[in-house]
C-alpha cells in the first residue's frame, strides 16, 4: 500500500516538475503567453485548468478503457477525447453560471478558451499511451495542473516586472517573453534526474 | 472577393506566408514550433502534416458551408479537423514510423490548433473552395516555413550537423563544426530562445522595411 502511495507521489512530482508541460513538453503555450501578463488572471486560469484537467482525465479514462478498448477502436481516441472535453467545458459553463454566478463572472472566460487547448487534450492522450490506472491518471492530471499553475505564476510575476524594464525595440513583448521562458526552462532542466520512474 | 483573377489567389497564399505568419506574426500554435524543432527532419514533417490538415480542412468546410447549420458549426468544425488529423496520424505511422515515434503526440494535438479552427471559421466557412484552398495553402506553407527556419538553426547550432528527408529515408548532409556544438540549442530551453530571437529578427526586418517605405 505504501509503495503504491509513493509511486503516486512520484508521478505527481514528475508531472509537475520534471516533465513540466510548459517547459519540457511545450504544451499550452498559447494560453501560457496569453494570460501570464497579470498575476490575477494567471491564478484564475491555473485553478480552472487544474480542475478541468482532473475531471477530463477521469472521464476519458473511463470511456477509453470501458468503451474504446473493448470495441477495439482506440484509433478514434482523438475524436472522442476532444468531444469529451468540449462537452465537459459546455456542462461546467452551464453549471457554474447557475450555481455560482460570482465565480462564473471571474473564471467563465477561461473556460471557453480551454476547449481549444492542447494541454488539456494531452493529459488523456498521454495517460492512454502510458496505460495508467484510474488513480494514476487522476494523479497525472493533478500533477500536470499543478505544474502548469507553477509555470504561469512564475511567468506572471516576472512579466509584471518586465513591463518596467528597458527592452530593445524588436524584442518588445512576445520575443522577450520567449527568451525569459527559455531561461526558466533552463533552470527547470535542473530537476531532471530528480526521480527515475 | 472576385472569383476570377489569379493574382487574388496568389495574394491569399502570400498573406498566410508573410503578413499573417501563424508563428512569427500571430503567435498561435506555438507548441510544436518548439517541441519538434530540435531536428530539421522532424520540423519539416510536422510542417507538412499541418499543411496537409489545413488545406484539407479548409476544402471540406468550404464545400460543406451551405449545409452546416450555423448553431452547430463549431462542433462540426472540430469533428472535421479531428477526422483529418486522425488520417494524418495513421498515414505518418504507416509511412514514416521513426518520425512518428518522436512527433506523434504533437501530430495528435494539431486538433487543438487555434490557427486551423480560426481559418475554418473566418475564411473557409464564407468562401468557395478555390480561395479556401489558397488560403489553407498559404497558412500551411507559412507554418512549414517557420518550422523549417527554427529547426534549421537549432539543429545546426545544437548538433553541428543537418539531416534532411530525402524521399522516405533520411540523409546526413554535412558536419558544420567538429568541435563541441552548443548543446543548449537542442535542449528545451534553446527552443524558447531560438523562437524569441527569430521573432525579434522578424520584427526588426519589418520595422526596417516600414521605415524604408515611409522615407520614399
Amino acid at each position: 500500500m505504501s509503495s503504491e502511495f509513493t509511486k503516486l507521489f512520484e508521478l505527481i512530482v514528475s508531472a509537475s516538475l520534471i516533465n513540466n508541460f510548459v517547459f519540457t513538453r511545450f504544451l499550452g503555450l498559447c494560453i501560457f503567453f496569453g494570460v501570464s501578463k497579470k498575476m490575477e488572471t494567471a491564478v484564475g486560469m491555473s485553478i480552472t485548468f487544474t480542475a478541468v484537467m482532473m475531471i477530463s482525465a477521469a472521464i476519458s479514462w473511463v470511456i477509453f478503457n470501458l468503451v474504446l478498448v473493448p470495441l477495439d477502436i482506440t484509433f478514434l481516441e482523438i475524436i472522442v477525447f476532444i468531444g469529451i472535453i468540449a462537452g465537459l467545458v459546455q456542462v461546467s459553463d452551464t453549471i457554474m453560471r447557475k450555481v455560482s454566478p460570482g465565480l462564473y463572472y471571474k473564471l467563465g472566460i477561461y473556460l471557453a478558451l480551454i476547449s481549444t487547448n492542447c494541454i488539456i487534450l494531452a493529459v488523456p492522450l498521454v495517460s492512454a499511451g502510458e496505460k495508467y490506472s484510474f488513480i494514476q491518471s487522476l494523479a497525472f492530471g493533478l500533477g500536470s495542473g499543478l505544474g502548469f499553475a507553477l509555470a504561469l505564476i512564475i511567468m506572471a510575476s516576472i512579466r509584471e516586472k518586465l513591463e518596467l524594464a528597458e527592452v530593445p525595440a524588436p524584442f518588445k513583448g512576445l520575443p522577450m517573453a520567449f527568451v525569459v521562458t527559455g531561461l526558466i526552462a533552463l533552470a527547470f532542466t535542473g530537476f531532471s534526474g530528480l526521480i527515475t520512474l | 472577393m472576385s472569383s476570377s483573377s489569379n493574382t487574388n489567389l496568389k495574394e491569399l497564399v502570400l498573406n498566410g506566408i508573410v503578413k499573417e505568419n501563424t508563428i512569427f506574426k500571430l503567435a498561435l500554435s506555438l507548441c510544436p514550433s518548439i517541441a519538434v524543432t530540435n531536428s530539421l527532419k522532424n520540423g519539416i514533417y510536422m510542417g507538412l502534416a499541418v499543411l496537409f490538415v489545413q488545406v484539407m480542412v479548409n476544402l471540406t468546410i468550404s464545400l460543406m458551408r451551405n449545409i452546416i447549420h450555423p448553431k452547430v458549426r463549431l462542433p462540426i468544425f472540430m469533428l472535421v479537423i479531428s477526422g483529418w488529423v486522425t488520417v494524418t496520424q495513421l498515414l505518418m505511422a504507416a509511412f514514416v514510423p521513426d518520425v512518428y515515434a518522436k512527433v506523434g503526440l504533437y501530430i495528435a494535438l494539431i486538433v487543438a490548433f487555434a490557427s486551423i479552427l480560426a481559418r475554418a471559421e473566418m475564411f473557409a466557412s464564407k468562401n468557395s473552395f478555390l480561395p479556401s484552398m489558397a488560403d489553407g495553402l498559404g497558412m500551411g506553407i507559412g507554418f512549414l516555413f517557420a518550422l523549417t527556419t527554427i529547426s534549421f538553426f537549432r539543429e545546426l547550432l545544437g548538433k553541428g550537423s543537418l539531416t534532411v528527408p530525402t524521399g522516405l529515408a533520411t540523409q546526413h548532409v554535412f558536419t558544420f563544426i567538429n568541435t563541441k556544438p552548443l548543446l543548449i540549442m537542442v535542449l528545451p530551453a534553446g527552443g524558447f530562445l531560438a523562437v524569441g530571437i527569430l521573432m525579434a529578427l522578424f520584427n526588426w526586418i519589418n520595422a526596417r522595411y516600414a521605415a524604408k517605405a515611409a522615407s520614399h
